[in-house]
């Protein structure tokens, strides 16, 4: 069994934990029109690399949302923000 | 020189000390260009190879393989053939693949050890009861045998299962498909390896494409750890790593990659004759001809390239088994291991162009794509030498996710196999 740190509650048992998405979509504007094409890549492409990942996990237990950031090869936990914190990131 | 396997061959080797035998298949040099190129030496690349050879008469072709034949997930599943597939599209693509591995031993003259020893899905519930005629009632007007079974009838075929009242899941019945079963992996893999050979098809070991080479939008070759080789069409079925390939050559799938484990226990005398698979306990088991019992689970929750076993899933798979058959919570695991497996969003694999010309995928087989490897190489070949889909391929093509056409068989291979 591995620990994954939640932001909020700090290190916990795997199972609490479910992987949500890959960040960096963004939902299409769907009051105008949109591609199949673009619909299709926003519903379904991943990149799914091979690494290092960012991803965007849910505590179950906590309900909350967060960044994780990990390697997907050996499963070593690299870090672990909340989107808020990440979003500011970003917005930097 | 023997090339041919045979009783007769056998025997007359035996009287001169076995030495007549030559090699499987050669190990060439890369040459600098081939016709075709097929990435990836599991089940569905050696396959493609054999029936582009065999059916189309390609012949000046490359296979390349990252590491030895076989050591990806065509050499780490545990061997279950069926199809009994719920939608026309599916069922037709794995009949024709459980078709192809009824004359695969006597067409590649190598025994693959396909065992029609049946495979059943198991009912808990009266409801559960109710989706599975349901889902036998599709199966049927599909064209497969698959049938619905009692608890008596259960019984019949695996006493050894937990039919008490009192267990976790009492049975009420299973989804039946006799001509379901397993073959050995290994001779799969091995079968179509020489059979390819044998057409003149360089199989070879120990070299890792690196980078896809693309010309103006086309796919002309590929970098590997052997050098740079061209071809004008290349196909890949690199099952888990699907993505990574993809990366290389710029073109975008919907697909996660996830650990899929397995178990294997000590050899045991004959307890079980069949398949039997439970969703709710989250396991399915058979034993294999040397004894041992071949025990498989559901996907790691934790999206993953580490080839490797974990003990969440041990818990639920084999604590699984315990309930499913207490008899056997005494018995010693032999092995363990894990391979990378492609998961899609339906379930289904993807078959055709890969969005860049002159690179087709035969991938997003997931948890359930032994069974098909005679299917999926029977239609990447085709596409690679006619450049056009095969009708059964078609439904499969990546373009369905576009167009909203998803063929989803999350119920018939979710977990089982
Ligand atoms: C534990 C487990 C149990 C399973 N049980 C069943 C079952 O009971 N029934 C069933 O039908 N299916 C089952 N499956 C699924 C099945 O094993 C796969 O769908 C199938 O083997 C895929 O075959 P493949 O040839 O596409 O891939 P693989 O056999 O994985 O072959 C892909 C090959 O590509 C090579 N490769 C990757 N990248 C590169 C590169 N860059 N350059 C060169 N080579 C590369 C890899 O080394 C590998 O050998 C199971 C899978 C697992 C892991
Ligand atoms: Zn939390």
């Amino acid at each position: 069994m591995q620990l994954f740190p939640c932001p909020f509650c700090g290190l916990r048992n795997e199972r609490e934990f479910h992987y949500m998405a890959e960040p960096g979509k963004f939902r299409p504007d769907t009051s105008s029109q949109i591609s199949a094409e673009d619909w299709a890549a926003y519903l379904y492409d991943t990149r799914n690399e091979k690494g290092r990942v960012r991803e965007i996990w849910m505590h179950q237990t906590c309900r909350e949302l967060f960044v994780m950031e990990r390697d997907s090869v050996t499963m070593n936990v690299l870090g672990s923000t909340s989107l808020r914190a990440s979003a500011g990131e970003a917005a930097e | 020189m023997n090339k041919t396997y045979s009783a007769l061959n056998l025997f007359r080797e035996g009287l001169r000390g076995q030495r007549g035998w030559t090699p499987a298949w050669r190990s060439p040099k890369p040459k600098p260009k081939y016709d075709v190129i097929i990435i990836g030496g599991g089940g569905h690349g050696l396959a493609t190879a054999y029936y582009l050879a065999k059916n189309h008469g390609v012949k000046n072709v490359a296979l390349l393989e990252k590491g030895w034949i076989g050591g990806g997930n065509s050499g780490r599943n545990t061997t279950v053939v069926r199809s009994d597939y719920y939608y026309p599209e599916s069922a037709a693509l794995y009949d024709l693949s459980v078709r192809l591995y009824e004359g695969l031993s006597r067409d590649l003259n190598y025994n693959i050890m396909f065992s029609q020893r049946g495979m059943m899905v198991l009912t808990h519930s009266e409801a559960e009861m109710e989706m599975a005629a349901r889902q036998v009632n599709a199966m049927q007007i599909n064209g497969i045998d698959s049938q619905l079974l009692e608890t008596e009838g259960v019984r019949k075929l695996a006493p050894i299962l937990n039919f008490g009242r009192e267990a976790r899941y009492p049975i009420h019945g299973a989804m039946y498909q006799p001509r379901g079963g397993t073959a050995r992996h290994d001779a799969v893999v091995w079968g179509f390896a020489r059979g390819a050979d044998s057409f003149g098809v360089d199989i070879i070991q120990n070299c890792e494409v690196t980078d896809v080479i693309v010309e103006a939008g086309r796919a002309t070759g590929v970098a590997t750890t052997r050098g740079e080789i061209r071809a004008n069409r290349i196909g890949a079925a690199v099952a888990g790593h699907s993505s990574v390939l993809a990366q290389m050559a710029g073109y975008k799938l919907p697909i996660h990659s996830y650990a899929l484990q397995a178990f294997v226990s000590e050899p045991l005398k004959p307890v079980m004759d069949t398949v039997a698979f439970s969703p709710a306990y989250g396991t399915y088991f058979s034993q294999s001809d040397k004894g041992g019992l071949v025990i498989g689970g559901g996907l790691d929750r934790i999206p993953s390239y580490g080839q490797r076993g974990n003990l969440p899933v041990h818990e639920t798979v084999l604590g699984g088994l315990c309930e499913m058959v207490p008899m056997l919570s005494k018995v010693k695991l032999l092995r363990h291991w894990g391979g990378i497996v492609d998961v899609t969003p339906d379930s289904s694999p993807i078959i055709g162009p890969s969005g860049v010309d002159g690179l087709y995928l035969d991938c997003g087989w997931g948890t359930g794509g032994f069974k098909a490897i005679p299917a999926g190489g029977y239609m990447l070949a085709h596409i690679l030498a006619t450049g056009e889909h095969h009708e059964l391929s078609r439904p499969f093509d990546l373009s369905r996710f576009t167009k909203g056409r998803l063929i989803d068989e999350g119920a018939a291979s979710g977990i089982s196999h």
